[in-house]
């Protein structure tokens, strides 16, 4: 739209720029014009709430799993466990069943026994809950026979329940004087009038229950279909201990899984009440009592896990353990260092990056010497050497093509041709950087292309002139300016192989290894496969875990991609 | 200046290469095959390889995949073992014998349930195999035992006693081992329950094998990739709708969601071992008998994979998912893989 417009056969007249209509043309102009602001603002704040939202879930899922929580426990070390050959060598002395050591110490800490009790303590123990003591006494033999204090690392479940997926605990003091009735096995307390709360909670949704049921029967009932009658029937029979319950006062009301847990916490030891009445709570001992003596109001508590045991993974005896050794102050959280140094592992406490980032850099080290001198050289003999036909047109063409070829294809290519052929083994560095290389190669040789091509040719030619040959004029006075251009595409080429998958796939890199390689013949993986990997376990502590790799491989992107701007702005020139 | 570095720099690398060709014997063992199995493979790997020093290097690449790689050849080069999230098939026996892949040893190592859940927010229901066919399939029996396109919008439209809401099912896409699983556990057996289709299969078993193996295509059924945390994630996120997973995953989750009763059956560890709970498939690893005392540890790789404490009812492998066989059978597969039993070519044991 213009504003002075001559038309065809009308003589030019200067417009009068202050009439109505001009003034109309003018205010859409600058109404168009503030829209387009508006237009890139909201596509501006559409990207960053995507970005923030994504950096955010994956920052708060992962940063978690940077810290971990660990028991500090004093062990008795025996002869017979830690040292099975009873040689004191050291190979004896590293098979020795030191988790075993840490769970029995825990056993006699909380004072608990018996092959169930044992069980949920090794699920709240991380399978390597011995390697610290175990590198302590291989250390020093002599620790055998002492009490040793270590650190036990906690089991995934263990781990996420102190992080907050677990349970609320309320507590609230005992009203009256309370009276259990043993120190283990099936315990009833006995404490007039101290349960009233907890009893008409239960009595109200008792009743809530009951007039549900007697809803859904009448609709049964109510139906003309025989098929739906029928099913009023095993209803009816949920009936009666309902009808009880709402008939007496008295009444023993039954817990459940599916409401909070109520416990008793009496004399050292914890009950799990299993059914309650006004005046008598009766249930299984989790941690048994010191004494089956009376306890005096207020020297005892009424506890409620809030969260059903139905609705999370640690059931109420673990939590009676987990709650205990931290009231007792012997948790602490520290930063998870395993994380850093170890290889994966199944165990999620124990999985480590370590592995994986080792085997990105010895890949890309790969890719890097390769690609970097061939990919140059093909943009400076392509750009100031080859001579212009049809075949340099078709190399060119084919060279923009592969840029755009679907990573897979390139694993597929390093199957048949790097493995097959070569013979070169599965699963390593040298393999994936080699076909990684192939992937990044058609970037750097465009982006290198696009670097020599900015040097203004006064430069070469001035340098001709004063009679340096071609090839000096090139790697004397073009190369070196164009330089920070092509680290800027190399690096960019380097990070978007960083970040592939696809090809390693083909050629045995998605694999589980525990080994932190040592070479580039070594079976190695990578951090995007890493996170692949762990996204797909059922454990929940993965999910972390696999927030927390995204986390380091973002970092990592991010310093390489700041290094590519720092090198521009450090060598950039301008002309 | 930058070239004088880069050049020999890139020389090495190729150098490398060729002396990567003839690397030192293997000792390292090398599992590939299906990616059900892959956790269960690696708990053992790791545990195997605490002990002897080499952690056996397991690879994801799904039963299909692993077979082929499995069946190349004998030798260092190719693989020790493979997963199976199903049994090895006639025709890859062949593949693997016309390679010189003669003696292979099966290990059943447990079952795994494939379990219809919803989230704990959801209506609870329970199905039968035919409901579950009626659900899922593409193409249905009405009354007269006609095909038909699947008609059924809501779960009460199969049957009154169903909740009244839509059919969304999230489920695993074709390429994977567990689809396998949905078609030939679910929808087989839910189809052959219908007099009209049982008629078909005797008269024309690929008509009738077109019905099972095709799933609705009306969006109903949702492709929700591989990935059987991310079906999970979308149960929590959706009340309504139906997934379709692996045990181990219910098992992790039952916090959020709950299995749908088959036939009566809650999906459970007893239901699944039992062989009551209908959705359950076995799997198994195969192992080259030719690699045994040319990769080291081999054997006892798969003496640690059968042993009670792996592979017993207390074992960790249960810990991490994997539905103990009976001990009846457990104690048959151990003593076979121990001897290391080779498998015959027509798959009788």
């Amino acid at each position: 739209m213009t504003d002075v417009s001559v038309l065809p056969g009308s003589h030019p007249t200067r417009r009068d720029l202050t009439s109505e209509d001009a003034r109309a043309r003018v205010r859409r102009r600058y109404r168009s014009e503030a829209r387009f602001r508006w237009y890139g603002i909201a596509a501006l704040v559409v990207t960053t709430i995507f970005l923030v939202t994504l950096i955010a879930d994956i920052l708060i899922k992962g940063l978690p799993a940077f810290t971990q929580h660990s028991l500090s426990i004093d062990v008795p070390v025996t002869a017979e466990m830690a040292d099975p050959e009873g040689n004191r060598s050291e190979q004896s002395l590293r098979s020795g069943d030191y988790t075993g050591l840490v769970r029995n110490a825990v056993k006699a800490e909380l004072g608990v026994d018996g092959r169930v009790a044992t069980g949920h303590i090794s699920k709240i123990l991380s399978t390597g809950a011995g390697d610290a003591l175990r590198r302590a006494v291989v250390a020093d033999p002599s620790l055998i026979g002492q009490t040793v204090k270590t650190t036990a690392l906690l089991s995934d479940d263990a781990d996420l329940y102190y992080k907050g997926v677990g349970t609320v605990i309320e507590r609230a003091d005992g009203a009256a004087a309370a009276k259990p009735s043993d120190v283990k096995g099936e315990i009833t307390v006995t404490a007039p009038g101290a349960f009233a709360a907890e009893v008409a909670s239960l009595r109200e949704r008792a009743a809530t229950t009951l007039k549900e049921l007697e809803a859904q029967i009448a609709l049964y009932d109510g139906s003309s279909d025989q098929a739906v009658r029928d099913r009023a029937t095993p209803l009816k029979e949920q009936l009666p201990p309902l009808q009880a319950i709402a008939a007496n006062a008295a009444a023993e009301l039954p817990l459940d899984p599916h409401i909070s847990s109520f416990l008793v916490a009496i004399n050292g030891g914890i009950v799990k009440v299993s059914k309650l009445s006004g005046d008598v709570a009766t249930g299984t001992a989790l941690i048994p009592l010191k004494t089956a003596d009376a306890a005096a109001a207020g020297t005892w508590q009424r506890v409620t896990y809030v969260t059903p045991e139905a609705d999370r993974k640690v059931d109420d005896s673990k939590v009676a353990f987990l709650d205990r050794v931290q009231t007792d102050g012997n948790v602490s959280r520290g930063l998870n260092t395993l994380f850093f140094t170890s290889g994966d592992s199944r165990e999620p406490e124990m999985a480590g990056i370590r592995g994986a980032l080792v085997g990105s850099i010895l890949t890309l080290a790969v890719t890097l010497a390769l690609c970097l001198p061939i990919g140059v050289m093909a943009a400076i003999y392509l750009e100031e050497f080859a001579s212009k036909n049809w075949f340099t047109d078709l190399i060119e063409i084919n060279i923009n093509n592969l840029a755009a070829v679907p990573s897979i294809v390139f694993g597929l290519l390093g199957l048949a041709v790097f493995l097959n052929f070569f013979g070169l083994p599965r699963s390593a560095p040298v393999v994936g950087g080699l076909v990684l290389a192939l992937l990044v190669l058609p970037t750097i040789i465009i982006a290198s292309r696009a670097a020599l091509r900015a040097v203004p040719p006064s430069i070469k030619e001035a340098a001709l002139g004063v009679g340096a040959s071609h090839q000096q004029a090139i790697f004397h006075h073009v190369l070196p300016l164009a330089m920070p251009g092509i680290m800027t595409g190399t690096i960019i080429g380097m990070a978007h192989a960083l970040g592939e998958t696809a090809p390693l796939l083909m050629i045995g890199m998605v694999a589980f290894i525990v080994d932190i390689p040592g070479g580039f013949t070594d079976s190695a993986t990578a951090l995007p496969v890493q996170i692949y990997l762990w996204s797909d376990l059922p454990e929940a502590a993965f999910k972390q875990k696999t927030a927390a790799a995204i986390i380091v491989l973002l970092m990592v992107l991010f310093v390489m991609n700041g290094l590519a701007i720092w090198l521009r702005k450090r060598f950039e020139r301008r002309w | 200046m930058k070239i004088r570095i880069a050049l020999p720099a890139s020389i090495a690398a190729v150098s490398m290469l060729a002396f990567a060709g003839n690397a030192v014997a293997r000792d390292q063992i090398r599992v590939v095959g299906s990616s059900t199995v892959y956790p269960f493979t690696t708990a053992v790997a790791e545990a195997f390889g605490k002990a002897s020093g080499k952690t056996p290097v397991v690879e994801s690449t799904g039963t299909g995949g692993g077979m082929k790689i499995f069946c190349e050849g004998v030798g260092e080069a190719t693989a020790d073992v493979t997963n199976a999230s199903r049994r090895i098939k006639k025709s890859e026996i062949e593949l693997c014998a016309k390679n010189g892949v003669t003696e292979i040893v099966e290990i059943t190592v447990g079952y795994d349930g494939l379990t219809l859940a919803h989230s704990k927010a959801g209506t609870p229901f329970k199905l039968t195999l035919a409901q579950a066919f009626l659900a899922l399939a593409e193409k249905v029996p009405d009354k007269d035992g006609n095909l038909v396109a699947n008609p059924y919008k809501t779960w009460s439209d199969i049957d009154a006693s169903l909740p009244a809401v839509k059919i969304e099912v999230l489920g695993p896409p074709p390429t994977s081992g567990t689809r396998d699983s949905l078609h030939e556990l679910f929808l087989e057996k839910g189809a052959e329950t219908f007099p009209a289709l049982k008629t078909l299969k005797e008269k024309d078993a690929k008509a009738f094998e077109a019905v099972w193996k095709s799933i609705r295509k009306d969006g109903a059924y949702v492709e929700a990739g591989e990935n059987d945390n991310v079906i999970v994630q979308k149960l929590e996120g959706n009340k309504d709708a139906v997934g379709v997973f692996g045990y181990s995953f219910l098992e992790e989750n039952t916090a959020k969601i709950t299995g749908i009763a088959i036939e009566g059956v809650e999906p459970s560890y007893e239901a699944i071992s039992g062989g009551k709970y209908k959705g359950a498939r076995k799997l198994y690893v195969y192992v080259k008998k030719q690699h045994v005392g040319v990769i080291p540890g081999l054997d006892k790789f798969v003496a640690e994979y059968v042993s009670e404490k792996a592979n017993g009812e207390e074992g960790y492998l249960s810990q991490k998912g994997l539905v103990a066989l009976p001990k009846e059978e457990a104690e048959k597969v151990r003593k076979a893989a121990i001897a290391l039993d080779v498998l015959k070519p027509d798959l009788t044991n």
